[in-house]
């Protein structure tokens, strides 16, 4: 699992039938700290996520784990909106 | 699998009801030398390890495996404690 900040939502009509009433949003990969990393995710929300929330996203085969996903093409999944963050001193 | 070291935790409220009670943690994934390689990474623990422990995890699907038979949306899992590491030196 990752770390990532909301930063944009997807608004398809024209989609797998299976996607349908899912919500779709764009996430930027973070690190521990805070700081941006490299690239953008789409990612299946499933906790009801806000913009610029950090939130855990899961990503391969275990996103349709996710709550909702069993069966559904989705390869990255948003399963925890994130409240604090601590490193090891 | 891959070695890797605890560096922090993470603390969610509103999470996948199947990731209730597990614990989040990062994890730094390390070379055999024990040097840094790659992103840190949240991963769940299967085996209750602690801060600042050497450890390793495996990757994938596999990784909910520890916890069957709930399916734990989880790609990264700590599925062990490294006691001891010997490594043959290159040649």
């Amino acid at each position: 699992m990752i770390l990532a900040r909301v930063v944009g939502t997807i608004v398809a009509t024209r989609k797998d039938p299976r996607l349908e009433g899912f919500k779709l949003l764009i996430v930027k990969p973070v690190a521990p700290d805070g700081k941006d990393e490299a690239g953008y995710v789409i990612a299946v929300d499933t906790v009801s996520a806000g913009s610029k929330e950090t939130v855990i996203v899961v990503s391969g085969s275990s996103a349709r784990m996710a709550e909702g996903c069993k069966d559904k093409p989705v390869d990255a999944s948003i399963v925890g909106i994130v409240d604090t963050v601590t490193l090891n001193k | 699998m891959f070695l890797g070291r605890v560096v922090g935790t993470v603390v969610s409220t509103m999470k996948d009801a199947a990731l209730t009670g597990q614990r989040l943690l990062i994890v730094q994934p390390l070379k055999p030398d024990l040097t840094a390689t790659g992103k840190r990474l949240v991963m769940l623990d299967a085996v209750g390890v602690g801060a600042g422990e050497l450890i390793y995890w495996c990757r994938g699907k596999e990784s909910s495996f520890p916890f069957l038979p709930a399916e734990v949306p989880t790609d990264n899992t700590i599925v062990g404690v490294v006691d001891d590491l010997h490594l043959e030196p290159s040649r």
